[in-house]
């Protein structure tokens, strides 16, 4: 025996063997299981708190300037909103398919679920790149070279820098999960899930539906809020 | 000793020796090794700057530096001692170190994670010496706006992401350490039978959850105001620069809590083991630490009680903060109970702890005057307030993490220190820091802000205590740093147990093994079970 396998028997107390996925400080691949699903419902907690700062500022500065709210929110382009929401529920119904495919070890249904998750990922960000040409052609992203017409040209500002950060921080998060799907696809093409063993499809799949709800939350209070106003 | 002692043959620092060995591993327990350079070393740099501000402050004249570079000096000793020191210095160091040992596992549950914690917190340490080294930064520790967003024109950018990257690591070691303590237990090691360290340790990862991530897009989003000139925080667009500041202390103030809440577990295990008695009021003690940590969310408004909030939210604020004495105050006294009747050990460590207890007492009191509205109006930005939470902070945190290192140290090691010499390491620092800061509550309220370096005459006499104080300070903290490094070549040889301690840290050799433990820890009793144990006092 090497001394790496002496080391490596040593480190389990005996030689048994186990799945090769299961590290060597988990007991058995269940623990290890639970461990990273609940790191990652962890993880999100942080991830509401961080999302949560700009969404606290949103509320403080909505409540004081509701009109500039609602003529900041008319710049915005509800249709193409509306076809990343969309395009978002749909990519969380792929990403739902691609768990229960390695749920149940179908390794090809799986690849292709993820990939077609990716696509619509990307479709979405594809379409934001174009909402915020429009709003740089449109001299709308805060800064010195900002230009709004009217009393409320001040707040409109906050509200379009709390539109770019909390869209900017979301796009980043697609980006991230981007990454993390296409290795994961990878991961499911070489065959290293199996019903035994799919907990990275799985955690990854918490964090897309995460990004998505941050979505949800972010439509209607960037792009409906004008509504809302004129109901009030 | 009476028996002959020799020393372990693999242990895990012996088994490799690369470089890459040590910048590649996943051993909770280098991991921890590697958080106590770059913490010692912000130590450093953090007491640097604070000894220049004490040089500066002796004389009451602005003669040693000018007042731009005074705003430089107190900003860099505040962001290098909280960010780099204080806040890693418990959980980082010793909590990665002792908490899977305490548990019976043999890491912690994610090791790489833990590994990339460590990298992304010298990266954020970098950014931050890069800030030091190429002009500093002016704005206090505090970052407020608009001296943060527009006045200043020095490093605030690079400063800002030095903490925010420095906050993922924090996040990150949080996830890591709560799924652990919730996942990595021993067979038989029930919630109840856990050492006070891991609740405390449990709590701190609550707080760095909760709390981390709104620190980290508030400074995002004042770099990005800095930067691109956004607006969130800026006045002439109508924004609110107090948002900024229920931002911050929404985490700041937590932190002060990641700050105490491990080293105060370190006391409970330090007052158990050497008074030979389980903790008076176990679960009490436990509790406390989780209230510490959910009030502690409930109070940040104390801090702007001068900056216009309404006088009902600082009504309830300061209801709150009163109410966050009480589960410090079960902590305190439950201490004091388990020392009463105890056969008392005094030893280093526990030298360390009886110090914590006397000034974390003074800190935590005094607490209480801050947290009264009016007479805060007249306390607030003076020195009382400094000197408040420097006996937390140094009192408090500083002496709980002395108090645990030195209790963990042979185990670490594997050597043990000069005793003679930690005990008058700790006597001179605890006489050295009550000569820095007790004439700081006089001065603080006779008057003097903080934040100046200038002052009248008359506050001359005790500022000159305070300095003197200060030198004190720094000849115990660099004795420290001799004895502990003479005891890795000169030390006797600890064995597993040296302190005939309860814990499953000690029932394995010392340093431990690479893998913690030869065979999986089975636990049958409850913590501090010193009743059943033969007592050895040497």
């Amino acid at each position: 025996m090497s001394d790496a396998a002496a080391a490596h028997a040593g480190a389990h107390g005996s030689g048994h063997a186990h799945h090769p996925a299961q590290q060597h400080h988990f007991d058995s691949l269940e623990q290890q299981h639970e461990a990273a699903t609940l790191g990652m419902w962890l993880f999100l907690v942080t991830e509401v708190l961080f999302f949560g700062g700009l969404f606290l500022a949103y509320m403080l500065y909505r409540v004081w300037y509701p009109a500039a709210w609602a003529e900041g929110s008319n710049e915005l382009d509800v249709q193409l909103g509306a076809i990343n929401t969309a395009v978002l529920i749909a990519s969380s119904l792929t990403m739902a398919l691609a768990v229960r495919g390695a749920q149940t070890g179908l390794r090809r249904a799986t690849v292709n679920w993820l990939l077609l998750t990716m696509v619509l990922g990307l479709t979405f960000l594809v379409i934001k790149y174009f909402e915020y040409y429009e709003k740089f052609e449109h001299h709308h992203v805060p800064g010195p070279n900002f230009v709004f017409e009217g009393t409320n040209a001040g707040p409109v500002q906050i509200y379009f820098s709390l539109y770019f950060l909390m869209t900017g921080l979301h796009a980043t998060h697609m980006l991230i999960g981007f990454v993390l799907l296409s290795v994961i696809a990878w991961m499911a093409h070489k065959g290293r899930f199996s019903p035994e063993w799919y907990t990275p499809v799985e955690i990854s799949g918490l964090y897309w539906h995460f990004v998505d709800i941050v979505w949800i939350f972010l439509f209607p209070l960037l792009y409906l809020v004008d509504r809302a106003h004129h109901f009030a | 000793m009476d028996m002959t002692l020799t020393a372990p043959r693999v242990t895990y620092l012996n088994h490799e020796h690369t470089l890459k060995s040590w910048l590649l591993t996943k051993d909770h327990k280098r991991i921890g090794l590697l958080y106590m350079g770059v913490v010692t070393f912000a130590f450093f740099l953090g007491g640097v700057f604070a000894s220049l501000i004490r040089l500066e402050l002796a004389t009451p004249a602005g003669d040693l530096v000018s007042a731009d570079t005074y705003n430089k000096m107190f900003t860099m000793h505040g962001v290098a001692m909280v960010f780099f020191v204080l806040i890693p210095a418990v959980p980082a160091i010793l909590g990665n170190f002792i908490l899977p040992l305490m548990l019976g596992a043999k890491d912690v549950a994610f090791p790489k994670i833990n590994l990339l914690s460590w990298y992304i917190f010298v990266i954020g340490f970098l950014f931050t010496v890069y800030a030091m080294v190429t002009g500093g930064v002016d704005t206090g520790w505090t970052f407020y706006t608009p001296y943060s967003s527009r006045a200043s024109n020095t490093n605030v950018m690079a400063t800002g992401l030095g903490v925010f990257i420095t906050g993922f690591a924090s996040i990150l070691t949080g996830v890591n350490f709560m799924v652990t303590i919730h996942r990595m237990r021993a067979p038989g090691l029930t919630w109840f039978r856990l050492p006070l360290f891991v609740w405390a340790v449990y709590a701190t990862a609550l707080v760095m959850i909760l709390g981390t991530p709104v620190i980290a897009i508030t400074v995002l989003a004042l770099a990005i105001e800095r930067f691109l000139h956004f607006g969130i925080f800026d006045a002439a667009l109508g924004g609110d620069p107090v948002l900024f500041q229920h931002m911050f202390w929404f985490y700041s103030h937590p932190a002060v809590y990641i700050m105490i809440l491990p080293p105060m577990g370190a006391i409970s295990e330090v007052i158990a083991t050497f008074s030979r008695k389980p903790i008076f009021g176990y679960s009490f003690v436990a509790f406390s630490s989780l209230a510490i940590a959910i009030f502690g969310f409930l109070v940040w408004a104390h801090h702007m009680f001068v900056s216009g909030i309404s006088v009902y939210s600082a009504l309830v604020f300061s209801f709150l903060t009163y109410a966050v004495a009480i589960p410090s105050a079960v902590k305190t006294f439950n201490w004091a109970a388990t020392m009463y009747r105890g056969a008392i050990w005094l030893k280093a460590p526990m030298i360390w702890a009886i110090a914590f207890l006397g000034l974390f007492l003074v800190g935590g009191l005094t607490g209480l005057f801050t947290a009264s509205l009016g007479v805060d109006v007249h306390l607030h930005d003076t020195y009382f307030v400094v000197a408040h939470f420097h006996f937390i902070m140094v009192g408090g945190a500083i002496m709980g993490y002395f108090a645990g290192l030195h209790y963990w140290w042979p185990k670490i090691t594997g050597r043990m220190y000069s005793d003679i010499w930690a005990k008058v390491a700790a006597i001179i620092v605890f006489v050295g820091f009550n000569l820095t800061f007790g004439p700081q509550f006089i001065l603080g309220y006779l008057g003097m802000p903080r934040r100046y370096h200038v002052y009248p005459e008359e506050f001359q006499v005790l500022n000159v205590f305070s300095s003197a104080g200060a030198s004190l300070l720094g000849v115990g903290y660099v004795l420290i740093a001799i004895y502990l490094v003479a005891s890795l070549f000169k030390g006797e040889l600890a064995g597993d147990n040296p302190w005939h301690a309860t814990g499953l840290e000690w029932t394995t050799q010392s340093p431990p093994l690479p893998h913690n433990f030869e065979t999986q820890p089975v636990v049958t009793e409850d913590a501090y079970e010193y009743s059943k144990r033969e007592i050895k006092v040497v």
